[in-house]
C-alpha cells in the first residue's frame, strides 16, 4: 500500500528560495496536501502552507504541482507514478511570504473595486421575484471558491507584472458578468469592465477554464458574453442606431 | 488588501524560479498539432482560391460558392441563378467567397485561442510563460478589431445556409433531374450540417439569441434559441475542427471529381 | 509594537462574526474582523444544506412558532427557549436581507426562495443554493462588507476607516481592565510579530472545537479558541458535553476521512442501507417520535412527492438519532468494508438530477474517493460536527457575563440545547450574528469610560506565546495534538462510559504537561508548528471541559450518549451544566445551574402529551396553569 515518494518542495521567504528534496511516505488515497502535511509533522515543521477545510471548498491551498496550478486537497496522490519526483512551487504570480504560502491581497484590491451589487431602490428585502432560470447564469459564477488560481495562471499579469494595475483577472470578470447578468442589478457594468479592469486584454486563451476547481467555465460563459456586452455598447453602430431609433432603456 | 499596516519585515516578490516552465506533459504537443493544422489548413485555401474547376455535375465546391461572377462561372453554379458582379469581376472567385468565412473563423473566439496560442505563443500553453516582453491583448488596435465578430457572424450565417442551398442541389443528378444520391452528395450535406453546427454555435450567435437579456423568463422563445445554440457552443471546438476537416474534404472531393481524378460511378 | 485602536473587534470572519461585524459598523462603530486564515476562507463556506427560516415559500403552513418547536424538540428541550425563539422568529428576515446584497438563492416556480426539508424540520423550510449554501452565505456577507467598505471610500476617502479585515492573525489573549474587556492580543501568522487591539468590546465568533477530534468535518481553525478565550477572561461556558457527531462523513479514504456528506442527499431521497442491504433506520424510530416517522419503506418512499399526506422517512429523524443508529448498525457487524454504512441515492434518483441537486457531492467523491454518487452508494459514518455548547450568553444581546465581551455563533451556548438541527446553524449564524454587533454597539454607548488594558497583561501575554519558539528539544507539538485527538475521539466519542472519560481525563492531565514543554523549531514568519503549539492551550481546556461536563450528566440526551445511563431523564433536563476557570488558570471546574423555566406563552405551543416525555411532574403542573390561564 504505502510507498515513498521523491518531493520537491520550493522553500523560501520573500522570493529568495529554492527547491529542496524530500523522501516521504505515501499511503493509500492520499492527496498532494497529505503529504505535505506528513513533512511538516516529521521532517520540517515551519513549512508553510495554507489550508482549511481539505475538502475542496474553500480554495486555501493552491499551489503549483509539477508547474500547475492545482488545490492541494483535490490532487491525488494516484494521479503520479510511485517513481515520479513531484515538484510542489508557490503560486507564480504572487509575491511569497513563505515557502508555498504567497500574498494574494492583489485580489483582494481587485474585489475592492468592483462596484456591488446595486438593486433599484425601490425594492425592498422580502421582494425579490426571480425565476430560476434567470438566476442560473450568475449561480454558476457564484460556485467560486477564490482559490484564486485563474489569477495565478493568466499569463496577463503571469507573464507580465506590469499589467497588474490595468488587470482585475478572471476572478474578477465572472464577478462583473454575475453582477451585469443579475436580473436586478442596476449599475453600468460594460464600459468599466473594459476601461478600468482590463477585459480588452484578456485574449480567450482560456487557461483560467483549464485549471477552475469549480469547474466555471469562465471563459465561455462569462468573459466571451461580457466582451460581446461591451460591443453593444461600445463598438457595434447597429446597436447604437437601434437604441437612438427604438429608444430602448441603455 | 487585508494587511496594508502589518509592516512586514520580509521583502515581497515572486518566488524566484528561473526556468520557463515546471510541467513536466507534453504541453507543447498540442500548440505544435494546432499550429500543423491551421497551417495545411492556410496552404489548401490559397491552392483553392485560384483552382478553376469548381463545378462538377451538380456538385459546387464550397471554398467557390456561391459563384458571384459570370466570368469565372459556368452556368448553373450561380447564386440562385444570378451573377451579382457579372462580367466585369475578373480576380479569382474564391477572393470574393473566402474573405467572409475566412474572416468568421479569423475573429472566432475559438481560433482566436488557438492561433494566440500555437503562433503567438502568448501563452502557448497554461503556466508556461510567453516570449514576449510586452502585452496589451486585444485592448487596443489592432487586436481591438477582433470586436466585429458578429457582423462577420451575420455573412456566414448566410454562407452557410448558401452551402446548405448547394447540398440540398446536389441531390440533382449532372442534368438536372432530382433523385441523384452519389458520394458527393453525403458528403456536401455532412459538410453542410457541421459548418451549420460551427456557424450557429458561434459566442455572438449566442449573445444575439439571448445572451444579452437579463431575463430569459420574458423571452422564452429567445431563450429557447439560447440553450439550443448553448449546447452547440460547448461543442464549438470540436465543431470548428470538424468544419474545417470537412470543407477541405468536400472541396477537394468536388474539384478532384471536376478534374476527373475521381470518377467511379457513384461519384 | 502594532497597536489598533477599534470601538468593536471581531474575532472570526465566518457568518456570525461578518454578520456582527456588518451591524457594528451599520450602527457607526470603528470595527475590525480579525481572523485566522484569509478573508472569505471561514469554516462557513462548508455548511451544505441551507439555512433554516420560516418563510413558508413552499408550504404556507410554517411559521415561526412550528419551527420553534421543531427547534426545541430537536435540542430535546434543553435550548435557551428565548434564543430559540428569536431564531425562530427573525430568521427569515436575515436570510431575505441577504438577498438584497446579492445572494442568488434557488427559486420556487414562483421566484421566491426555495426551500429544501432537513431532518427535523416539519416543513421545507431551508434557503440553499444547491449544495453550497455556506459558501454562498460567505460571500454574501464578504461582499457586503466590501460594499460597506466602498462607501466609506466615498464619504471618508479611507475604504478601511469603519470596518477593516485583519486577516491571518491569531488572537491569543483578551485584555482587561479590572473585570471588563478592553482589548486583544494576537500575532500575524505572515510575520510571527505581535498585535494589540485596544477595543472596549469584542464579540467572539470563532466557531467550534472539532479539531480536538480525530474523525472531524472541521477544518484546522477549529481549534476552540472563543471557548478557551472566554474562558481566560473570566466567562461561562455551558452545555459543553453536547457535541454534534453529524451522521455522515466520508470513511474512505482515511485522508478524508470525516468530511461531510450533506443531509440534502437524505432529503433528496438518499437512503441508508446496511452490509445485508436493510433500510435499518426503521429499526431505529424512538418512541418520541413514532407518530412522526414512516414505518414502512413504501410510506417513506411516497413522502418525497406527497409531503402533506404521508409521514416523513426516518433516515431525517435528527441528527444524533441517525449517527447513533450507524454507529450500532457498524458495531453490529452489519458495516461496509471500510467501516461505515451505504447511503444510496444512485438507484433513487435520475443521474441528471443527482448532479443538478448535489453537485458538489458529486464532484467531492469523484475527485476525492474515485466514487460515481450516481452509479454506486456511498460509505459513510459518524464524525464530529458541531458543538452545541459554548459561552453563556444573554439571549437578546449576545452578551457574557464578562462586560464587553459578546459570542455568536458556534461558539456561544444554548441556542441548540442537547442537539442542532440541520440548518439551524447558518441561520443562527445571522440572527445572533446581528444582535451581537448591535449589543456591542449599544454597550459602547453606554460606557462612560473606555477601557484600557491594565499594565502588564500584553508583556505576559507576549511571554506566553513565544514560549514554545524559545524552548528547545521540547515535545513536538503536533504528536500532543495527535494523542489528544485519539483520546477524545475513542474516550470522549459519540458513545461515552464513566470509566473510559475518567481515562481521558488522565490522558488530558498528562498531555497539559506535556503542551507546556513543546519547542517549535523554525523562525517566527509563518511557522505552523508554532502557531499549532500555541493552539495547543486552547483545545487542552476545551477537551476537559467536555470531558468534565460529559462525566458529569447521567443520562443519554442528544449530543451526549452515555453507555452506562442510556434513557433521558426528567430532572437533568432541569440542570445546565456550567464551565469555568480554575483560579490558577491550569483546568476547569464544572457545577450545576437550573435551567429556567420556558415562558407559559411558549410552552403553550406543544401538546402536553409531548411534554410528559421531557419534564417532571412539577413541570406539567406548571403548564397545566398556564394552559388554563390563557
Amino acid at each position: 500500500m504505502g510507498y515513498k515518494a521523491k518531493f520537491r518542495v520550493w522553500r523560501g521567504e520573500g522570493g529568495e528560495g529554492r527547491l529542496e528534496d524530500f523522501t516521504v511516505e505515501v499511503n493509500e488515497g492520499e492527496v498532494v496536501l497529505d503529504v505535505i502535511h506528513r513533512l511538516q509533522a516529521t521532517q520540517t515543521p515551519d513549512l508553510a502552507v495554507r489550508w482549511n477545510c481539505k475538502a475542496g471548498k474553500c480554495g486555501s491551498c493552491s499551489m503549483e504541482i509539477n508547474g500547475k496550478p492545482r488545490l492541494g486537497c483535490m490532487t491525488r496522490m494516484s494521479t503520479f507514478e510511485e517513481d515520479e519526483t513531484i515538484t510542489v512551487t508557490p503560486l507564480r504570480t504572487f509575491p511569497v511570504i513563505k515557502d508555498l504560502v504567497t500574498d494574494v491581497s492583489f485580489n483582494y484590491q481587485k474585489a475592492r473595486e468592483v462596484p456591488s451589487f446595486t438593486p433599484p431602490a425601490d425594492v425592498k428585502p422580502g421582494e425579490y421575484r426571480m425565476q430560476q432560470i434567470d438566476v442560473e447564469r450568475s449561480q454558476e459564477f457564484r460556485k467560486c471558491i477564490e482559490c484564486f488560481m485563474c489569477q495565478n495562471v493568466c499569463h496577463v499579469i503571469r507573464d507580465h507584472e506590469e499589467n497588474k494595475p490595468n488587470f482585475s483577472g478572471p476572478r474578477y470578470f465572472i464577478r462583473i458578468a454575475e453582477l451585469d447578468m443579475h436580473p436586478y442589478d442596476v449599475a453600468d457594468r460594460k464600459e468599466p469592465a473594459q476601461d478600468e479592469h482590463g477585459l480588452g486584454y484578456c485574449n480567450i486563451t482560456k487557461c483560467c477554464t483549464e485549471v477552475c476547481p469549480e469547474h466555471i467555465k469562465i471563459t465561455d460563459n462569462a468573459i466571451i458574453p461580457m466582451k460581446e456586452r461591451v460591443v453593444d455598447r461600445k463598438y457595434d453602430p447597429l446597436v447604437w442606431l437601434g437604441s437612438k431609433i427604438f429608444k430602448r432603456q441603455r | 488588501m487585508t494587511q496594508t499596516t502589518a509592516e512586514s519585515a520580509v521583502r515581497k516578490q515572486r518566488a524566484q524560479i528561473r526556468v520557463r516552465t515546471l510541467r513536466t506533459d507534453r504541453w507543447w504537443l498540442a500548440p505544435v498539432l494546432t499550429f500543423a493544422g491551421l497551417f495545411l489548413f492556410l496552404i489548401y485555401g490559397f491552392w483553392a482560391m485560384f483552382d478553376l474547376s469548381m463545378l462538377a455535375g451538380s456538385y459546387i465546391a464550397p471554398f467557390s460558392s456561391p459563384c458571384l461572377a459570370a466570368a469565372t462561372c459556368p452556368e448553373g453554379a450561380r447564386l440562385f441563378g444570378f451573377a451579382p458582379f457579372g462580367d466585369w469581376y475578373k480576380l479569382p472567385p474564391g477572393l470574393l467567397i473566402l474573405a467572409f468565412p475566412g474572416g468568421f473563423r479569423f475573429t472566432c473566439y475559438y481560433y482566436r485561442k488557438s492561433y494566440y496560442r500555437s503562433w503567438w505563443m502568448s501563452p502557448p500553453a497554461c503556466s508556461v510563460a510567453e516570449p514576449h516582453s510586452k502585452y496589451t491583448g486585444e485592448s487596443r488596435l489592432p487586436l481591438i478589431l477582433q470586436n466585429v465578430h458578429r457582423y462577420f457572424f451575420y455573412v456566414a450565417a448566410i454562407i452557410g445556409l448558401i452551402l446548405t442551398y448547394d447540398a440540398v442541389l446536389s441531390f440533382r443528378d449532372a442534368d438536372g433531374n432530382w433523385g441523384h444520391v452519389g458520394l458527393g452528395t453525403v458528403i456536401l450535406v455532412v459538410n453542410a450540417v457541421l459548418v451549420l453546427c460551427y456557424t450557429f454555435g458561434c459566442h455572438s450567435c449566442r449573445h444575439i439569441t439571448a445572451g444579452r437579456l437579463n431575463h430569459f423568463s420574458r423571452h422564452p422563445l429567445r431563450y429557447k434559441a439560447w440553450t439550443l445554440v448553448s449546447k452547440l457552443n460547448a461543442r464549438h471546438q470540436q465543431f470548428a475542427w470538424a468544419s474545417m476537416v470537412s470543407i477541405v474534404v468536400a472541396d477537394l472531393y468536388v474539384r478532384l471529381v471536376a478534374k476527373g481524378v475521381i470518377n467511379f460511378p457513384f461519384a | 509594537m502594532e497597536r489598533h485602536e477599534y470601538d468593536v473587534v471581531v474575532i472570526g470572519a465566518g457568518g456570525a462574526g461578518l454578520r456582527a461585524a456588518i451591524e457594528a459598523r451599520q450602527q457607526g462603530k470603528r470595527t475590525a474582523i480579525v481572523c485566522k486564515s484569509l478573508f472569505g476562507k471561514a469554516h462557513t463556506v462548508m455548511a451544505e444544506g441551507g439555512a433554516a427560516a420560516a418563510m413558508g415559500n413552499v408550504n404556507p403552513n410554517d411559521n415561526w412558532m412550528v419551527h420553534f418547536r421543531d427547534t426545541m424538540r430537536g435540542g430535546k428541550f434543553l435550548n435557551n427557549w428565548r434564543m430559540a425563539e428569536l431564531h425562530a422568529k427573525e430568521a427569515p428576515d436575515r436570510v431575505w436581507e441577504l438577498e438584497a446584497w446579492g445572494a442568488l438563492f434557488d427559486r420556487t416556480k414562483d421566484g421566491k426562495i426555495s426551500q429544501r426539508n432537513f431532518g427535523g424540520h416539519e416543513y421545507p423550510r431551508l434557503a440553499h443554493v444547491g449544495d453550497r449554501t455556506g459558501l454562498e452565505m460567505i460571500r454574501t456577507l464578504q461582499q457586503r462588507v466590501v460594499a460597506l467598505q466602498q462607501e466609506d471610500e466615498k464619504l471618508h476617502g479611507d475604504p478601511e476607516a469603519y470596518i477593516k479585515v485583519f486577516a491571518e492573525c491569531t488572537i491569543t489573549r483578551l485584555l482587561k481592565e479590572g473585570d471588563a474587556i478592553a482589548g486583544a492580543f494576537g500575532y500575524w501568522r505572515e510575520t510571527g510579530d505581535f498585535v494589540v487591539f485596544d477595543a472596549p468590546a469584542v464579540v467572539l465568533a470563532t466557531g467550534g472545537i472539532g479539531k480536538s477530534f480525530v474523525v472531524t468535518s472541521n477544518s484546522w481553525e477549529y481549534t476552540g479558541d472563543g471557548h478557551a478565550l472566554a474562558m481566560l477572561a473570566g466567562a461561562n461556558l455551558i452545555n459543553m458535553e453536547f457535541i454534534q457527531f453529524h451522521p455522515t462523513g466520508m470513511v474512505w479514504p482515511p485522508s478524508v476521512r470525516g468530511i461531510l456528506v450533506t443531509e440534502s442527499v437524505r432529503g433528496d431521497g438518499g437512503v441508508l442501507r446496511n452490509s445485508e442491504g436493510r433500510r435499518f433506520m426503521f429499526d431505529y424510530i424512538p418512541d418520541v417520535f413514532k407518530d412522526k416517522y414512516a414505518t414502512t419503506e413504501e410510506e417513506a418512499d411516497r413522502w418525497y412527492d406527497d409531503q402533506a399526506g404521508n409521514r416523513r422517512p426516518p433516515e431525517l429523524l435528527p441528527r444524533d438519532e441517525v449517527a447513533r443508529a450507524i454507529n450500532s448498525e457498524v458495531k453490529a457487524g452489519r458495516g461496509s468494508p471500510q467501516g461505515g454504512v451505504f447511503l444510496d441515492v444512485s438507484t433513487r434518483l435520475p443521474a441528471a438530477e443527482i448532479t443538478r441537486r448535489l453537485p458538489s457531492m458529486h464532484h467531492q467523491f469523484k475527485e476525492l474517493a474515485d466514487v460515481d454518487i450516481t452509479k454506486e452508494p456511498m460509505q459513510v459514518g459518524p464524525t464530529c460536527h458541531y458543538v452545541m455548547g459554548g459561552v453563556e450568553v444573554d439571549a437578546d444581546t449576545g452578551a457574557a457575563s464578562v462586560p464587553g465581551l459578546f459570542a455568536a455563533g458556534e461558539v456561544s451556548g444554548g441556542m441548540h440545547g442537547s442537539n442542532r438541527l440541520g440548518g439551524n446553524s447558518l441561520s443562527d449564524l445571522l440572527v445572533f450574528g446581528r444582535r451581537a454587533g448591535a449589543g456591542a454597539a449599544a454597550y459602547i454607548d453606554g460606557l462612560a469610560r473606555r477601557p484600557a488594558a491594565a499594565a502588564g497583561l500584553v508583556e505576559e501575554a507576549r511571554a506566553e506565546a513565544l514560549a514554545p519558539l524559545e524552548r528547545t528539544g521540547g515535545e513536538n507539538p503536533y504528536e500532543v495534538h495527535h494523542e489528544l485527538q485519539r483520546t477524545m475521539n475513542d474516550l470522549v466519542g459519540i458513545i461515552r462510559k464513566s470509566e473510559e472519560i475518567g481515562e481521558a481525563l488522565q490522558v488530558i492531565e498528562k498531555l497539559k504537561e506535556r503542551a507546556k514543554n513543546t519547542a517549535s523549531a523554525g523562525s517566527r514568519i509563518y511557522n505552523p508548528g508554532w502557531h499549532l503549539a500555541i493552539d495547543l492551550r486552547n483545545m487542552l481546556l476545551v477537551s476537559e471541559a467536555v470531558a468534565k461536563a460529559a462525566l458529569l450528566r447521567e443520562e443519554s440526551r442528544g449530543g451526549h450518549t452515555r453507555d452506562d445511563y442510556p434513557g433521558m431523564s426528567p430532572e437533568w433536563r432541569r440542570k445546565l451544566l456550567r464551565v469555568t476557570l480554575t483560579p490558577d488558570e491550569s483546568g476547569v471546574n464544572v457545577e450545576e445551574r437550573v435551567q429556567p423555566s420556558m415562558r407559559s406563552d411558549l410552552i403553550s405551543l406543544f401538546e402536553r402529551g409531548e411534554l410528559e416525555k421531557y419534564l417532571t411532574e412539577e413541570e406539567l403542573a406548571e403548564y397545566d396553569a398556564a394552559v388554563k390561564e390563557s
